[in-house]
């Protein structure tokens, strides 16, 4: 709803309703203010509310991009917790085990939530509990837009509607039928003689236990280690391009030193700038080898955060280590190391940051007697498995794709006598092959035609690989055709 | 000679054999080693191929290429088009490193950013046609970047004119006919060059027909010459 009416021309006080179509026509989504007081709720339909009053206007609602904002609001809620959830509709789930003390309290984090959210023109109801049922509960159904306790939870849940458990929506019916209205009654009511009326899934006995901690919350994504991470805050928002650079600055020396106590070394590393408007925008980069050298990071990172759109200002940044690896601490020599290997690696870090992973390759073969197939390349930030190549006598160069060429030959089986590429006539002087390469038949078409390869020197000494199509016969096409493949050198 | 160096060194100050003025009086016969030219140290040396079809060069590159440490092989978007993509399995066991750049200025860049590396073995950047970027202060950048780092470089423009350039060696490569083959007459046998060291420091400029057999290069009769048959009369 503040979503539609931050880029809606109604006046306030219209009476709008927003709608999604239902299996029995529209259906109401989401009321204003003015619209409630005229009798329309969310859930019921149109027609009926517009019996109530004919003056309601209907919009269409939009819950895709309702949806789209909770995620990016959730990439955006990542400044106050590394472990942020996407919880039902319109709702966020932040893990803030050990975060509070850093923005002074569990009071202070859950004020300065709110006022964020309300800079960015969408009200919140935010509840701090130990257990995420009864958080969801009291952030639902709670009387407060802001609730927080602690051993309190069992008091503060008893009030509420026992449709804050999140049971099914017959199983609260039937609960409500039964006469118990809210979690307090329920939860006097002895355990057994409860257990036995509902099934398994959606026993109100496991809610509850769930919402006062004495089940686990199975939903709940507890990763045990969290990556390193580093954050900056600001207390201006700031547009000016050097910032993301001088942000890193001081994030770099931070994150390096959580890795060296834990003994890791980065193989990708995002800095996610947070714009004063809810929005988000990250660069990243990779390395090949685990590295968590200063220097290094910074170069890698520098070019792509300086590109960072600012929008309307960054007010926090926060570097992490998305992939880790373990890098036991090593000394840095005091000779230059005499391999190179680790120079060797950060020249590829740093021409895979700047023309991207999939221009700067190693070979990779693969079993395979295709040519092109034999000789695959592999992003040179990845391992390479070493797989045995063809021996056979393969030409330096090959084109991406085979040319067609025209070829003068004695005999249709005989060697080729002479052939035109690209406009220039080559005569053939000495000739060797065929070499025959059979099509893959397990993984081709069965239209596929074998190859006969020849190595050709033509009067210039220029040596060629060239092939022809199939055989006369093969019953597979027509008359074979022949292509330039490869250039010795 | 510094460690690493990738080039066989030799004085190669006697001009052994040119095809445009006929052969020197001291001439050594075809079939005699031929020592490779070589720069004092690592340094940029530009190659241009004879034409764009002709891969030649390649051969002749790897034939002196040191395959101890990774070799860095950066090839412009239209150079692959024109003639080809490197092709790991026809070059040999060695690490490689190969850069797909998008035009020359990039292909300059990661050549550059390679020579700063001291773990590689050689830098080959190939060029297509004569793109403005390359002046001499390109080329004078990559070999100074070159002695710095002691990483042999190699220019390679394909469809390019020799203008203004800051490398120390300047070679023109052509395929020859090959060698024979011992064990089919109809094939072709080791590759052969008609190698032109058009211009060079500390060394005279020279013209041989040369190929390479058994990890060595040796001297062949001139190319198109009618002395082929003569010169494996003499070998056999």
């Amino acid at each position: 709803m503040e979503r539609w009416a931050r880029s809606s021309d109604f006046a306030p006080e219209d009476p709008v309703v927003l709608t999604v179509e239902g299996t029995h026509g529209p259906i109401i989504h989401a009321v204003t203010r003015p619209a409630a007081e005229r009798g329309a709720r969310a859930g019921a339909r149109l027609t009926d509310a517009r019996a109530l009053d004919p003056s309601l206007v209907a919009v269409p609602a939009d819950p895709e991009g309702d949806a789209a904002l909770v995620e990016r609001l959730a990439r955006w809620a990542g400044r106050w917790s590394p472990l942020v959830q996407v919880d039902g509709e319109g709702s966020l789930r932040l893990d803030i085990t050990g975060v509070p003390h850093l923005f002074g309290g569990e009071a202070e984090l859950a004020a300065d939530v709110q006022t964020r959210f309300a800079v960015a023109g969408l009200s919140t109801r935010i509840a701090i509990a130990p257990t995420a049922a009864a958080a969801w509960a009291l952030a639902h159904y709670g009387k407060a837009a802001a609730v927080i306790c602690g051993k309190d939870t069992g008091a503060k849940l008893a009030d509420l509607p026992v449709a804050a458990l999140r049971l099914p929506l017959d199983a609260t019916q039937v609960l409500q039928r039964l006469g118990l209205k809210t979690i307090g009654t329920l939860a006097g009511i002895e355990r057994r003689s409860l257990a036995r009326r509902f099934r398994e899934a959606d026993n109100p006995v496991d809610a509850l236990d769930r919402a006062l901690g004495r089940k686990p919350e199975p939903l709940t994504a507890v990763s045990t280690s969290r990556p390193p991470r580093a954050v900056l805050k600001l207390k201006e928002p700031a547009t000016h391009p050097e910032a993301p650079a001088q942000a890193l600055q001081r994030l770099i020396p931070d994150l390096v030193q959580q890795l060296q106590r834990r003994h890791l070394g980065v193989r990708r590393l995002t800095l996610t700038g947070f714009r004063v408007d809810g929005s988000t925008s990250v660069a990243s980069v990779a390395t090949s080898i685990p590295s968590r050298e200063p220097k290094h990071l910074q170069r890698l990172i520098a070019d792509k955060a300086a590109a960072l759109d600012p929008g309307f200002g960054f007010d926090a940044f926060a570097l992490q280590a998305d992939w880790v690896e373990d890098l036991a601490s090593a000394q840095e020599s005091l000779v230059d190391d005499p391999s190179g290997t680790r120079e060797v690696a950060r020249l590829i870090d740093r021409l895979s940051v700047k023309l991207g992973p999939d221009k700067v390759r190693r070979p990779q073969p693969f079993e395979s007697h295709l040519p092109e197939r034999a000789s695959g390349w592999r992003p040179a930030l990845d391992k390479v498995d070493p797989v045995e190549g063809p021996t056979a006598q393969r030409p330096q160069r090959l084109l991406d794709r085979p040319e067609a060429i025209a070829v003068v030959y004695a005999t249709p089986e005989g060697m080729p006598r002479r052939f035109v590429w690209r406009r220039a006539m080559h005569d053939i002087t000495r000739v060797e092959g065929p070499e025959r390469i059979a099509p893959e038949w397990w993984r081709q078409p069965s239209t596929a035609r074998l190859r006969d390869y020849y190595r050709v020197e033509d009067q210039a000494g220029r040596r060629y690989w060239i092939y022809r199509e199939g055989v006369i016969g093969d019953g597979r096409g027509g008359l074979p055709e022949w292509y330039m493949h490869g250039l010795f050198g | 000679m510094a460690k690493g160096l990738s080039l066989v060194a030799g004085d190669g100050s006697r001009a052994a054999y040119s095809p445009a003025s006929g052969a020197a009086p001291d001439a050594p016969l075809p079939g005699a080693r031929w020592p490779l030219p070589a720069p004092p140290g690592p340094t940029l040396s530009e190659l241009f191929a004879a034409s764009p079809r002709d891969a030649g060069w390649a051969g002749f590159l790897l034939a002196q290429a040191e395959r101890s440490k990774p070799l860095l092989w950066v090839q412009e978007r239209m150079a692959i088009l024109e003639s080809g993509r490197i092709y790991p399995p026809g070059l040999g066991s060695m690490e490689l490193i190969h850069v797909e750049a998008r035009d020359a200025r990039a292909a300059l860049w990661a050549m550059e950013e390679g020579l700063r590396c001291f773990g590689l073995s050689g830098v080959i950047g190939e060029l297509w046609g004569d793109p403005q970027v390359l002046d001499f202060t390109a080329t004078r950048r990559l070999a100074v970047a070159s002695e710095r780092s002691r990483v042999p470089c190699w220019l390679v423009r394909l469809g390019g004119t020799a203008n203004l350039s800051g490398a120390r060696m300047r070679w023109r490569i052509a395929s020859g006919p090959s060698l024979a083959n011992p064990f089919d007459p109809r094939a072709s046998g080791a590759s052969a060059w008609d190698a032109d060291l058009f211009r060079a420091r500390g060394h005279s400029p020279g013209r041989w027909a040369i190929g390479h057999e058994a990890g060595s290069f040796h001297l062949v009769a001139a190319p198109g010459g009618g002395a082929l048959g003569e010169v494996e009369r003499l070998r056999a």
